[in-house]
C-alpha cells in the first residue's frame, strides 16, 4: 500500500467500480469551548464505494462538515477532539497513521471541495499558480510543466479561453467559474474519493445544474467516489445513489436515494420529505416539524429527535435507539436501509 | 381583482460608474434596474425571482425610498412616492415595511428584543402610546409565535428562525399595508422554514397584507405567490399567475430557470428534460443589445440583437397565453412528454 501510494501517477491504480473505498466507524468529535463540551458527531457509521455517489443530508449543525473534515484531516485540533472510531481507507484506519502518511492521501487520493470557492483561493496568487502548485508539491513538476498541466485542467472542467485566462486571478472569474477551478483543483492529482462539501449551495441554479452536470461527469470519467454534503433534498434526489441522514450527530437513517424519498424509515426524513411544498398544497399550510434543531450543548437524553418527535413516547425519551436494519412486512432485510428510530416499523409500514 | 395597492411604472435604477478623483465624470452606469412596471394588488402576494445581479434587491430598495429611482414612478394607492421627502415621505413608510434575508445582521445585537421591535413606534408615536408600547410589544412577539416573556432577551439568545420572527414582529409594528419580504427564508434550516412561511401565510389573513415576495428558490414562491414575475438582468422577462408561469411559460430565461431546479423526487431524474444554459450573467453595466437573454438563449436571432422585445401578451399562440412575456419568440416549451 505504501509503495502504491509513493507512486504519483494515480492511473494505474484506478479502483474498479463497486469496491469499498472509505468507511466511517462508529466516529466521536467534540469540541471544547468556554460554554462546555459540544458533541458534534457522535457515532457516524457510512461507507463509499468507488463510482458510488453518498449523499449526507442534514441541516446546519448536524455534524455533517465536521465529519468531512475529519475525514480529510483537517479539523481544528483543539478546540476539536476525535474521541473515539475508525475512518478507513481500502481497509487502512487513517486516524492511526502519521502525520507524513496521512499527507500522502490528503489532495491524491482524497479532494475536498468547498462551499464559498472564493474565500477558499487565495486572493493575491493567479488560479494558474495555485492549480499548478498541486502537482510542484506533489509529482515534483518544473514550474512550466505546472502551468501546461494547470491549463489542461482548466480544459477539463470547460473554462473558456483557459490558455489566456491561466494567469487571471480568482476575483476576476464569476462564482461558477471560482467554482470550476475548485472542482479541477481536486481533480488534478485523479483522487480516487471526492467530498464535496455543499459545493454549489452559493451559485444561482442555471449554473448550479452546470456545475453537478459537470461533476457527475468527470465521476463517471474516473470511477470516483463522491460525498456529497447538502441540505438540499432536490440536489440530493439528482445525483445520489444513497443517502445518510444526519440529525444532531448521528446518522438517522441510511437508504437507497429511491427508498429514501418513496418511503421513509426515520420520522425526521419524514418531516423533511413532507415540508417540502408540494403543487397539490396550494394555499394550504404547509407541513412543519416543530421546534428547534437542537443545541449541542445540551442533546437530548434518549433519542434526540424526541422533542420535535409526534411519536414521541417515554422510551424514546429514555433510550437511544440503535441504528437499526430494515425489513420489509415479512421480515426480509432491505438491502442498505437502517433506521436510528424505536418505532421505524411504524414509521415505514404504518 | 382587488384594487391596486401598488403600481410600479417604468422604474429605472442607475448606480453611475466614475473615473476622476478630483473632477469625476460618468462613464457608465450599472442598470440595476431598467425599466420595470407591475401592480401589487390589496391582499395579493407577487413573488419575484430571478438569479444574483437581476436587480431584485435593488427593486426592493427603491419600493421602500431606501434608494431613490433614477427614473420611474412608484405609485401608492395612486400617488406617486418615489419623489417624496421629509415628513410626506415618513407618512407613507408607515405603511410599506421589509423584512431582511438575514436575521444575524438585520438585527442590533446590543438592543433587546423588546427595543428592536419597539423601535418604530419611536419614529411613529402615533401608533402607540408611550405607556402602551411594552404591551404592543409583547402583543407583537405573541402573534409571531414567541413568548412575550422573552421582550428584555437579545438577538443572540435566539436561533435563526426565531430571529426571524423578531424582524416579522418588527415589519408588522406599525400595523402596515404592504410589506416587502426580501429573501426572508433562504438563510434558515429547511425544517424550519416551513414554520415561518406559514406564519407569513396566517399574518396575511389577519391583517390583510399584501406582500412582494423576493426569493430564489422556486417551489417556495409558487407556494405562497398569487402572481409570479421573474426577472432578468434589470428587466422583467415575464409575468403572470403561478400557473402560466410555472405550468405554462413563454419566455426562454423561465424555462430555463424552471428546468434547472432540482426536483425533490428522485422516481424520474433520469426522463427529465433539462435546459442547460451556457455561461453566466452578463454584466449589468454593460448589458447585451436588444434582449439581454440572447447570449444565453439558444432561440437567439439577428432580430434579438437589435430590438428590444418588450413586456406584453404575445400574439397568435397556440397555447393561447394570455400572460406578459418579453420575447419575440415567446411559446410554451414542448416536452417529450407533452410530444
Amino acid at each position: 500500500m505504501t509503495t502504491a501510494l509513493e507512486k504519483t501517477t494515480a492511473a494505474k491504480d484506478r479502483p474498479v467500480p463497486g469496491t469499498p473505498l472509505l468507511e466511517v466507524r462508529d466516529l466521536h468529535v467534540e469540541f471544547k469551548t468556554r460554554d462546555g463540551v459540544a458533541k458534534a458527531v457522535n457515532g457516524v457509521n457510512y461507507s463509499v464505494a468507488a463510482g458510488e455517489t453518498l449523499a449526507v443530508l442534514g441541516e446546519s449543525g448536524s455534524g455533517k462538515s465536521v465529519t468531512a473534515q475529519t475525514i480529510m484531516g483537517i479539523l481544528d485540533m483543539p478546540p476539536g477532539r476525535i474521541t473515539s472510531g475508525e475512518i478507513l481507507f481500502r481497509g487502512q484506519d487513517m486516524l492511526k497513521m502519521s502525520g507524513e502518511e496521512r499527507r500522502k492521501i490528503r489532495g491524491r487520493k482524497i479532494a475536498m471541495i468547498f462551499q464559498d470557492a472564493l474565500s477558499s483561493l487565495n486572493p493575491v496568487l493567479s488560479v494558474g499558480y495555485q492549480l499548478g502548485e498541486m502537482f510542484r508539491v506533489h509529482q515534483g513538476l518544473s514550474k512550466k510543466e505546472a502551468k501546461a498541466k494547470a491549463i489542461e485542467l482548466m480544459d477539463r472542467v470547460r473554462i473558456p479561453a483557459a490558455a489566456q485566462r491561466v494567469n487571471d486571478y480568482p476575483h476576476q472569474f464569476s462564482g461558477g467559474m471560482r467554482q470550476r477551478i475548485m472542482i479541477a483543483m481536486a481533480l488534478a492529482l485523479e483522487p480516487d474519493l471526492i467530498i464535496a462539501d455543499e459545493p454549489t449551495t452559493a451559485l444561482d441554479v442555471t449554473v448550479q445544474a452546470q456545475v453537478m452536470d459537470l461533476l457527475a461527469e468527470l465521476q463517471a470519467e474516473y470511477h470516483m467516489g463522491l460525498i456529497l454534503i447538502t441540505h438540499d433534498l432536490g440536489v440530493v434526489a439528482d445525483v445520489a445513489d444513497k443517502i445518510a441522514v444526519m440529525y444532531a450527530g448521528r446518522i438517522v437513517e441510511t437508504a437507497p436515494v429511491h427508498d429514501l424519498y418513496a418511503n421513509p424509515a426515520h420520522p425526521y426524513t419524514e418531516g423533511l420529505l413532507r415540508s417540502i411544498p408540494r403543487l397539490d398544497q396550494k394555499g394550504e399550510e404547509l407541513y412543519a416539524i416543530k421546534g428547534l434543531p437542537p443545541n449541542l450543548y445540551k442533546v437530548p437524553a434518549g433519542c434526540a429527535f424526541n422533542p420535535r418527535c409526534d411519536a414521541a413516547t417515554d422510551l424514546c425519551r429514555t433510550e437511544s435507539p440503535a441504528l437499526h436494519q430494515v425489513t420489509d412486512r415479512d421480515g426480509a432485510e432491505l438491502a442498505g436501509r437502517k433506521s436510528a428510530c424505536h418505532f421505524w416499523k411504524e414509521t415505514l409500514h404504518g | 381583482m382587488a384594487e391596486p395597492i401598488l403600481e410600479v411604472r417604468d422604474l429605472v435604477k442607475h448606480y453611475p460608474l466614475t473615473q476622476g478623483i478630483l473632477f469625476k465624470k460618468q462613464v457608465g452606469a450599472v442598470k440595476a434596474v431598467d425599466g420595470i412596471s407591475f401592480t401589487l394588488h390589496k391582499g395579493e402576494t407577487l413573488g419575484i425571482v430571478g438569479e444574483s445581479g437581476c436587480g431584485k434587491s435593488t427593486l426592493a430598495k427603491v419600493l421602500m425610498n431606501l434608494e431613490r429611482a433614477t427614473a420611474g414612478q412608484v405609485l401608492y394607492k395612486g400617488e406617486d412616492i418615489s419623489r417624496l421627502s421629509g415628513a410626506a415621505l415618513k407618512a407613507v413608510r408607515r405603511n410599506i415595511q421589509m423584512v431582511f434575508q438575514d436575521p444575524y445582521t438585520s438585527l442590533n445585537p446590543r438592543m433587546t428584543v423588546g427595543d428592536i421591535i419597539g423601535e418604530p413606534f419611536e419614529i411613529h408615536p402615533e401608533v402607540a402610546p408611550k405607556g402602551d408600547r411594552r404591551k404592543a410589544v409583547q402583543d407583537l412577539l405573541d402573534v409571531v409565535g414567541l413568548n412575550p416573556e422573552y421582550i428584555n432577551r437579545y438577538p443572540h439568545q435566539f436561533s435563526g428562525g426565531q430571529r426571524q420572527r423578531i424582524g416579522i414582529a418588527r415589519g408588522l409594528a406599525l400595523k402596515p399595508e404592504v410589506i416587502i419580504c426580501d429573501e426572508p427564508v433562504s438563510a434558515l434550516d429547511v425544517s424550519v422554514q416551513a414554520q415561518v412561511i406559514n406564519l407569513l401565510e396566517k399574518l396575511q389573513q389577519d391583517f390583510e397584507l399584501s406582500y412582494m415576495f423576493i426569493a430564489h428558490d422556486l417551489s417556495i414562491v409558487r407556494h405562497i405567490s398569487d402572481r409570479v414575475g421573474v426577472m432578468y438582468l434589470g428587466k422583467m422577462v415575464e409575468i403572470g399567475t403561478d400557473l402560466e408561469i410555472y405550468d405554462h411559460a413563454t419566455h426562454p430565461y423561465t424555462q430555463a430557470l424552471l428546468s434547472a431546479v432540482p426536483v425533490p423526487d428522485p422516481s424520474d431524474r433520469e426522463k427529465r428534460e433539462r435546459i442547460i444554459l451556457s455561461g453566466d450573467i452578463p454584466s449589468p453595466a454593460n448589458p447585451p443589445s436588444g434582449c439581454r437573454f440572447r447570449t444565453r438563449c439558444w432561440k437567439a436571432q439577428e432580430r434579438c440583437s437589435t430590438e428590444l422585445p418588450l413586456l406584453a401578451v404575445p400574439e397568435l399562440l397556440a397555447g393561447g397565453a394570455k400572460h406578459e412575456s418579453a420575447c419575440h419568440f415567446a411559446a410554451e416549451r414542448e416536452t417529450a412528454a407533452a410530444a
